[in-house]
């Protein structure tokens, strides 16, 4: 019993919402239009939740004294701030909340991924080695799109943000279809599965 | 001190401790770090509640002409089985909201991918057949036979044996040189982060210094 509820509902919601994209009348289009809102409601828990685990493990790393406790107080003292000033000044611009966000949040994101860049840098050193021709290829392709994006490449030979655009346009566009139609595919067979309950291990591994 | 002041001060401080993990990890850097997931958390737990539960849940449960509509305690119920999970007796209730999230998502995934991801995209490259000069022609046969290659690549119900191993080879060529082009704009989107970090510090936090020190204007 404590399976066949949740996939009786995944099948009557999944139904119901391919039944929607396909009779967009009532009252599939009623039921397939608040199913939507519903989802946004409930998967809006699945951040509480989140967030209820990530203030457990460090007020349990604190009571332990596990590695890097003293750290823990940050992240659970950050979290207070960001979410305290929210409740009470809102998200309204020039306030303490939209204040903390533009002037901690968002550059600490920037920085986090421009730090990016150093890592990135050391992976194509290893990643671009020239072993066999298909990595002089990629090697090739990333060197001109990278070369095509500054003003030097423009000043070396005025071809190469030109071959830039092109490789951009044509092979990269050939290669991401390519990935995203058989992605599709892979949704679709899945989708189905699920619906039908036939993969079942989202259901925390019980058969 | 006012506020931007501060402000800037805040944001400069956080970058350069971010950035002393490229000498090695340190407290400094957990410190950010730390900060940074904490105040994240905060963020997206008060954005959801503005743009999603107060909008969606709250002001349909409470109309504007008053009243109260029932219909709209299930999703708030089936949100909240959601946080049972956190207590390993009631964690089989997570289940229900976890069936309606799965059931919702896979039924609008499975049509929509499938006709922006599939059917778009085939589209696409049935449509992009050019009949202009050499070059576009070339271009047009490159994407139409890089396309199918590289699906022939992927599919693996049958051995890439003859013909078919002959096409596979030329989809992986083709999607080493997709890979390779967006590794390269990958790599030029982080840098152009790394120079706004840069130009922030160099442009408006060094020039606040000598105004707090008192020297100059």
């Amino acid at each position: 019993m404590r399976l066949i509820i949740p996939l009786a509902i995944t099948f009557t919601a999944g139904i119901v919402m391919i039944l929607n994209f396909f009779i967009p009348h009532q009252p599939f289009r009623f039921l397939g239009e608040n199913l939507q809102e519903w989802y946004m409601i409930v998967a809006s828990g699945a951040i509480f939740l989140g967030v209820m685990n990530l203030m457990h493990v460090h007020t349990r790393k604190i009571r332990l004294k596990l590695k890097n406790w003293k750290y823990s107080p940050v992240t659970i003292i950050g979290f207070l701030v960001m979410f305290v000033t929210g409740l009470i000044y809102g998200v309204t611009e020039n306030l303490p909340f939209d204040y903390l966000f533009m002037n901690m949040v968002a550059p600490m994101g920037a920085t986090m991924f421009s730090l990016l860049a150093f890592f990135v840098a050391s992976a194509a050193f290893r990643a671009f080695r020239a072993s066999n021709w298909r990595a002089t290829l990629l090697l090739t392709s990333a060197f001109l799109v990278m070369l095509g994006q500054v003003p030097i490449g423009a000043m070396l030979w005025d071809k190469i943000p030109l071959a830039k655009v092109w490789l951009m346009s044509i092979p990269n566009v050939a290669g991401q279809r390519a990935v995203m139609i058989g992605a599709a595919m892979g949704v679709v067979s899945t989708s189905l599965r699920m619906i039908f309950g036939i993969e079942r291990s989202w259901l925390g591994g019980a058969d | 001190m006012n506020w931007e002041i501060l402000g800037i001060w805040l944001g400069a401080l956080v970058t350069l401790f971010l950035y002393s993990f490229l000498y090695r990890d340190n407290p400094f850097y957990k410190f950010a770090e730390h900060l940074f997931v904490g105040m994240s958390a905060g963020y997206w737990v008060i954005y959801n509640i503005e743009n999603v539960l107060i909008p969606n849940w709250w002001q349909n449960m409470f109309p504007e002409g008053g009243g109260f509509d029932w219909v709209w305690l299930i999703p708030g119920i089936f949100a909240l089985f959601m946080l049972a999970r956190i207590w390993p007796k009631t964690a089989g209730l997570s289940r229900l909201s976890l069936g309606m999230i799965v059931g919702v998502g896979a039924g609008l995934n499975m049509v929509s991918f499938f006709q922006t991801n599939a059917l778009a995209q085939v589209k696409g490259t049935i449509f992009s057949v050019a009949s202009g000069g050499v070059w576009d022609i070339f271009s047009s046969l490159v994407l139409v036979v890089g396309v199918v290659s590289g699906l022939v690549y992927f599919f693996f119900s049958k051995a890439h044996t003859g013909i078919m191993g002959k096409t596979a080879n030329v989809g992986i060529t083709i999607l080493m040189v997709a890979f390779g082009a967006s590794f390269g704009y990958t790599i030029m989107a982080r840098l152009s982060l790394l120079i706004g970090r840069s130009q922030f510090l160099l442009e408006d936090w060094i020039p606040t210094i000598p105004r707090l020190l008192g020297i100059g204007g």
